[in-house]
């Protein structure tokens, strides 16, 4: 099964480079933007085909190394799940 | 006192680290490969600076997960020494020996330049050998060295004096314009609770030599062998 595993910063962890996204889309003149957060997209192949299995393994894969608890959050998909 | 220095994949600081402290200890440490699961009894650890691993996921990630750093997590936990330099202190905070992260800094460049950093203890292992509330001058070399905790976090490292060094001006003033990278409470460096763990981002095995342009990293290394038998 393919998970689609999202991790984001959490809320009140400045992101410069999301800053820095936000003041290169000013300087490219889009207005409207009011901010942007960074984030990581990673895309997980597991040779599990149940998903119950599958996500606690996607929990374990997420919590231990793919995102970092002090800062980010995490969330994924199942394919076909 | 017998040191070891940890050698990973990207790692560029090793030699640094063993040359500095071969001048101390006055003997060669022993350098121990990541791949390895055991380890040469040793007085102290050192996880030196560089790029493990290409820094990638995280600065740390990875190498907190190698087989060489449960066996130092468990060696740790036992009371050993250990000394975590920049890339060394970005892997101790994955594996969660310290609390908290070293995100990416401010400014969102690397930055090489000789700091101020203040000891902010001196009844320490590691810092023993400096004088109390003195600047010394220590280069760093990093892009993620912006020290990240949340609030509560930050007041108990206050609170029980485990801030190791603040960045500071040359005067040993702690203030916004001192702090290079974006630092929390400009900490430079972190104990863990029981004093027996030092991370900090500053490199004072790069300037330990009269040779290279200072000696102010070198009281860290001497600290170690007085306190350490």
């Amino acid at each position: 099964m393919k998970a689609r595993v999202t991790v984001t910063l959490k809320t009140g962890v400045l992101d410069p480079q999301g800053k820095a996204i936000a003041h290169a889309l000013g300087s490219l003149g889009i207005d409207g933007v009011d901010g942007v957060r960074q984030g990581k997209y990673i895309e997980v192949e597991l040779a599990e085909t149940d998903p119950e299995r599958a996500k606690a393994t996607l929990e374990r894969i997420c919590k231990e190394l793919l995102a970092n608890p002090v800062i980010e959050n995490y969330r994924y998909e199942l394919e076909g799940a | 006192m017998k040191a070891g220095v940890v050698v990973f994949p990207g790692s560029n600081c090793d030699r640094d680290a063993a040359v500095t402290l071969q001048a101390v200890t006055g003997h060669p440490a022993e350098m121990i490969w990541h791949g390895d699961t055991d380890m040469p009894d040793c007085d102290l650890i050192v996880v030196p600076g560089g790029f493990s691993y290409g820094d990638y996921l995280r600065s740390g990630a990875m190498a907190a997960h190698s087989p060489i750093c449960r066996t130092i997590v468990e060696k740790a936990k036992r009371g050993v020494p250990v000394l975590g330099i920049c890339n060394g202190f970005q892997i101790l905070t994955e594996t969660g020996l310290l609390p908290g992260i070293l995100m990416r800094n401010a400014s969102l460049r690397f930055i090489c330049k000789d700091v101020y950093i203040r000891p902010e203890r001196t009844d320490t292992i590691f810092a023993a050998a400096y004088e109390a509330g003195k600047a010394i001058r220590i280069p760093i070399a990093h892009k993620d060295g912006n020290y990240f905790a949340d609030r509560e976090t930050l007041d108990r490292l206050d609170g029980d004096g485990l801030v190791a060094f603040r960045y500071c001006t040359e005067q040993g003033e702690v203030s916004d314009a001192a702090n290079p990278n974006g630092s929390q409470r400009n900490i430079a460096g972190l104990y863990s609770e029981n004093g027996r763990i030092l991370g900090m981002m500053p490199h004072p095995e790069r300037l330990a030599d009269a040779m290279l342009g200072g000696v102010d990293g070198r009281p860290l290394f001497q600290s170690l062998v007085n306190s350490i038998h």
